[in-house]
């Protein structure tokens, strides 16, 4: 009866590739803008040119003209149309401020790039030309382009606000001791560092295409999204229609980075003219629009100050910090900052803490969470800063980390800030990636081109970081304001043919969940993850969910398949004492097979059990039908991936041109389920934070207008200009989840920009640099030598 | 990332080329690669009415021996040129700056006739030819002219063809064994070069220059210099007298002059050849 293939033991930390893969790289797999819907209509949104600017006049009239448009709208014409604002989930603050956001500008402009009226024609080209037949008329007003501009408050860029700014958050536990600290202090470090802002560039620009059912009044919604559950809920909040008439599918996404956990206006605009119009719409974002009106990440300026003793053991850290909200606070901009500020004394045993930060708006995009969100920021700022103070104490990189960090006996630790940090053995993690690196040859090499005076020096950079993933325990949200929980479910079915049916509320797109849920429900059945389907990213299907982002997915939503898993076992397990006549405890599953323990010849496969379950016809009394159970887990704590990563750089003291001649990460996520997925994630992720120190910079001009609209002008690094990578890992599983696991997605990022920057720095040390700010771009590095010689 | 509405036809031969652009008036585009025309439309920066076609006049994609130098069919793809034997042996400066242009999807479609027409500062093939003192032959309704490199990029974006002409043919006098050099920099390797310097020293030295002004263009300082006896250092200290590099998100105007003196002294050194050999250019 079975069709259940018996699978080999330990499936858990194969090194198993990815069941996506085969579709994605044919082609096969759909994604929104693949997806031929007859009849749909295309909208194309009219934006923003001017950052900051009165509406004077919108006028349609020459679009509508046009054959092939069906239709097209102002601000003013959808105002009534929309039963909310766009939504801010996180109002870190009881007195944060936050402007009225609608889908289409009504009087004002806000940024460039903000939508001021929607096309609506029978072809996507048709569209775009239309579009272009709409005028707008202006009335300039002076922008807001810079975090200082903003807090001077010389221009109110929300007046019915007052103020630019949004809110000012602070944590200090104890004030007295970080004073305390300072003023006892040998040595203090002041670091200033800057967060450029960076434009997510996920390679699936966003789309929507929302097909109404005429008869039915429901609606279903596709779109390019991380979060089709949390989506589904919003735009039912902001549309009026009833969340029974919404069903949200994400079909093949390719990359969010942050990008995509978020509701945009283009989705609820497209959902209530579709509800309008009564048909089909699909909207499909182009690179250059994405660069506006997608959110940005990073964007903040950080100041942090380090007390140490004689021995540059760190005393206290305090931190100020500054942040760019952009016009607007989309789903959970206020929070960015608030993720990453109980994390800036890192990895190192710091008594006194205290952090505040003043967020503010500006006329630019809005910033939201990117790849880390808050916790690439902290790393860097504790990583610059630990550089500095090895360099006042006079001693190696690596030795003033050693000094510093929580010693592994510690754990579970208790930090300053507040938080309790599952698991650590910080130290074993730097000595393998020394090891890896060569760190003393490199050092050598370093000292005899220095000695020669080499025109390309060498710098080696060192990153210990940690952060805080597995988002998260409930009632820490509920103590941080966030609207919503930080659970995740799971559904587990065994079928009737015995095969497996994981049912997830996380939505990859692009982190293999497919691959990786059908490895952990087949390990504990012990049967072929060939044999476990996995369904997910449609709300009709997988009900319960809050999605993914912030290295949720395996420490939360892959916890919760592991549970659920197990209940189903529970339940077979009183199907088969039952039918074999012993007790439960008498039975053990393996192999796929509930087996007597003792007589190996009484054993019966799951597949049987799945059969004796769905037709029901000998359960034990009371046992309802079928084998299916469900999960929804909420974290007792968050989990703290950490690791140490080394850059090893070499700067063209000519031309300022640095290379990246190699790159050791050494990553600890606790237990792995797939360690190729697990280096997938940390090659990619170190690419980003490679990209934000050497490449990548959302530029403006004092207008506003974005100067890098283009990928030709913002740069992304593709392999040509990254090194072959090394990874290694260490183990520390985490105490918090039966399956000991911490998350991966993010760690990358978090760990390799501080680690680039110190190795740039490094290699300038000899000529009195220590500080470039990101990107490192050839010419700020030329300014920099250029300076210091004038001196 | 969606083009206005054009035109489009095609044209199988020179002759019927010329005719379609002659009826096609003032906004009428050639198309051959199309590398860096259509990105121009699709951001709708370039809007022409129409475009014609040339990607299929297989008589244009060519390189032959021409005795004293190389004729070059204006639509040899840059993959072709970078992997010539001929180019290889007799100016392998071309095949070089062939080799590095974008990424390997550009080097099978781009062509250098298109890049020549195109007459962005920017690109490597122009200053190539420059460095090479290659010329140019166009045909238009009133026949065949040839024009030489030095006399073509006129402006911005702008060239010595008039409306209605094609370019046909790249001239490239044989530069066997004379030395030479090609130096970019640029942040990725797919990108235009911020700066480039192309070299060749085959008794006199020219020295091109990209991205430095509006239009391709030699370093009447360096060249000057180095014709006059002066040293590498001296000449790559005069490498911009003259000049007006752009300034961009890239690389501001100073630091272009930087980069470009350098460049120079780099190249100069590879091409080898010590001052005082120069002739009178």
């Amino acid at each position: 009866m079975s069709a259940t293939a018996p699978a080999p033991p330990g499936i858990l930390g194969q090194r198993r590739l990815r069941r996506e893969d085969p579709a994605l790289l044919t082609g096969e797999a759909r994604f929104v803008a693949d997806l031929d819907v007859p009849g749909a209509l295309h909208l194309a949104f009219v934006r923003s040119t001017l950052a900051h600017a009165r509406i004077s006049s919108v006028d349609v009239s020459a679009a509508l003209a046009m054959p092939g448009v069906v239709a097209a709208f102002t601000g003013a014409d959808l105002e009534r149309d929309w039963a909310a604002p766009l939504p801010c989930a996180w109002p870190v603050t009881a007195d944060m401020k936050a402007p009225r956001h609608l889908p289409l500008a009504v009087d004002k402009v806000c940024y460039m790039g903000d939508a001021v009226a929607v096309v609506v024609a029978e072809s996507e080209y048709l569209a775009r030309d239309a579009a272009e037949q709409v005028f707008v008329e202006y009335d300039p007003l002076p922008a807001v382009v810079g975090i200082d501009d903003a807090l001077s408050d010389r221009v109110v860029i929300h007046e019915e606000l007052g103020t630019n700014t949004s809110y000012t958050w602070e944590l200090a536990p104890d004030a007295t001791a970080v004073e305390a600290a300072f003023s006892s202090a040998t040595h203090r470090v002041h670091g200033h560092y800057v967060q450029q802002r960076l434009i997510p560039a996920a390679i699936e620009p966003r789309g929507v295409v929302v097909v109404p059912q005429p008869f039915g009044g429901e609606f279903t919604v596709f779109s390019s999204t991380q979060i089709p559950h949390i989506l589904k809920v919003m735009l039912a909040l902001t549309s009026g229609i009833a969340e029974t008439s919404i069903r949200v599918i994400a079909p093949s996404v390719g990359g969010g980075f942050g990008s995509k956990l978020n509701v945009y206006a283009e989705e609820l605009a497209t959902l209530v003219l579709a509800k309008r119009l009564r048909r089909p719409i699909r909207w499909i974002e182009t690179r250059s629009e994405g660069t506006q009106a997608t959110i940005q990440g990073r964007g903040q300026i950080q100041d942090i100050e380090l007390a140490a003793d004689a021995e540059g053991r760190v005393t206290a850290v305090r931190v100020k910090l500054l942040a760019d909200m952009g016009a607007y606070l989309q789903l959970v901009t206020p929070g960015v900052p608030i993720l990453g500020a109980f994390l800036y004394s890192g990895v190192y045993d710091v008594p006194a803490y205290s952090i505040s930060c003043t967020s503010v708006f500006t006329n630019l995009t809005p910033t939201d969470a990117y790849r880390g969100a808050g916790r690439p920021e902290a790393t860097y700022a504790i990583e610059r800063a630990m550089d500095a103070l090895a360099r006042q104490v006079g001693v190696d990189p690596a030795e003033i980390r050693r000094r510093n960090y929580i010693k592994a006996e510690k754990f579970p630790y208790a930090s300053a800030a507040g938080l309790v940090y599952d698991s650590g053995a910080y130290e074993a993690a730097l000595d393998r990636a020394l090891e890896l690196a060569g760190y003393q040859e490199l050092r050598a090499e370093q000292a005899r081109r220095r000695e020669s005076g080499d025109s390309v020096q060498l710098g080696i950079g060192l990153s210990s970081y940690m952060e805080m993933c597995g988002l998260a325990p409930s009632r820490v949200l509920a103590s941080l304001n966030y609207s919503a929980g930080g659970w995740e479910a799971a559904t587990v079915r065994l079928l009737p043919t015995g095969k497996v049916q994981v049912v997830t509320g996380t939505s990859p797109h692009g982190q293999g969940h497919e691959t990786s849920w059908s490895m952990i429900a087949a390990d504990r059945l012990g049967v072929s993850p060939d044999d476990v389907e996995v369904l997910h990213s449609d709300t009709a299907v997988a009900p319960y969910g809050l999605d993914t982002y912030g290295s949720r997915s395996l420490s939360v939503g892959g916890v919760a398949v592991a549970i659920a898993t197990d209940r189903v076992i529970e339940k077979a397990r009183k199907i088969v004492a039952h039918q074999l006549e012993v007790a439960d405890e008498d039975l053990e599953l393996a192999g796929g097979a509930f087996t007597v323990k003792g007589s190996p010849d009484r054993s019966m496969p799951l597949g049987a059990v799945a059969f004796e379950a769905f037709t029901a016809h000998d359960l034990p009394d009371g046992l309802e039908p079928n084998l299916e159970a469900s999960c929804h887990f909420d974290p007792p704590n968050f989990t703290f991936p950490f690791g140490t990563h080394v850059a090893v750089v070499e700067v063209d003291l000519e031309t300022g041109r640095v290379i990246l001649r190699s790159y050791v990460a050494v990553d600890d996520c606790g237990n792995q389920v797939n360690p190729l997925i697990v280096e997938g994630q940390v090659h990619g992720g170190v690419a980003q934070g490679v990209a934000q120190a050497l490449f990548e910079k959302a530029s403006y001009d004092e207008q506003g207008t974005l100067l890098t609209s283009t990928l030709l002008d913002y740069l992304v690094p593709a392999a040509s200009e990254l090194p072959s990578f090394v990874t290694a890992s260490t183990v520390t599983p985490s105490p918090t989840n039966l399956l000991g696991v911490k998350g991966v997605g993010e760690a990358g990022t978090i760990g390799s920009a501080p680690a680039v920057i110190n190795a740039v720095c490094d290699a300038l040390a000899r000529q009195g640099i220590h500080d470039i700010e990101m990107p490192a771009t050839p010419e700020r590095v030329w300014r920099a030598l250029k300076e210091v010689a004038a001196r | 990332m969606i083009p206005a509405s054009f035109e489009y036809t095609r044209a199988s031969s020179v002759g019927e080329a010329v005719r379609m652009l002659a009826a096609g008036g003032e906004d009428a585009k050639v198309l051959a690669g199309g590398h860096s025309l259509l990105p121009l439309m699709k951001l709708r920066m370039a809007t022409p009415s129409l475009l014609v076609d040339v990607g299929r006049v297989r008589e244009l994609s060519y390189v032959r021996d021409a005795g004293d130098s190389l004729a070059v069919g204006a639509l040899t793809r840059h993959f072709d040129l970078s992997r010539d034997e001929l180019v290889a042996r007799h100016a392998p400066l071309l095949a070089a700056v062939a080799g590095q242009i974008g990424d390997p999807q550009v080097r099978h479609r781009g062509t250098i006739g298109g890049s020549i027409a195109h007459g962005d500062p920017a690109s490597d093939l122009p200053a190539a030819c420059l460095a090479l003192g290659a010329s140019f032959v166009a045909v238009g309704p009133s026949g065949e002219r040839r024009i030489a490199a030095a006399d073509f990029f006129t402006g911005f974006l702008e060239t010595a063809l008039a409306p209605g002409e094609l370019l046909v043919e790249i001239v490239v006098p044989k530069a066997t064994g004379a030395g030479w050099s090609f130096q970019k920099f640029n942040r990725r390797a797919q990108d235009w070069a911020i700066v480039g310097c192309a070299v060749v020293r085959d008794g006199s030295t020219r020295v091109a220059l990209v991205n430095m002004g509006a239009s391709p263009l030699r370093s009447p300082g360096a060249e000057q210099a180095l014709a006059a006896g002066a040293s590498v250092a001296e000449a790559a200290e005069r490498a911009c007298d003259g000049l007006e590099p752009p300034s961009d998100l890239n690389a501001s105007a100073e630091y272009r002059r930087h980069l470009a003196s350098v460049l120079v002294t780099r190249a100069l050194a590879e091409a080898g050849g010590a001052p005082g050999q120069e002739a009178s250019p």
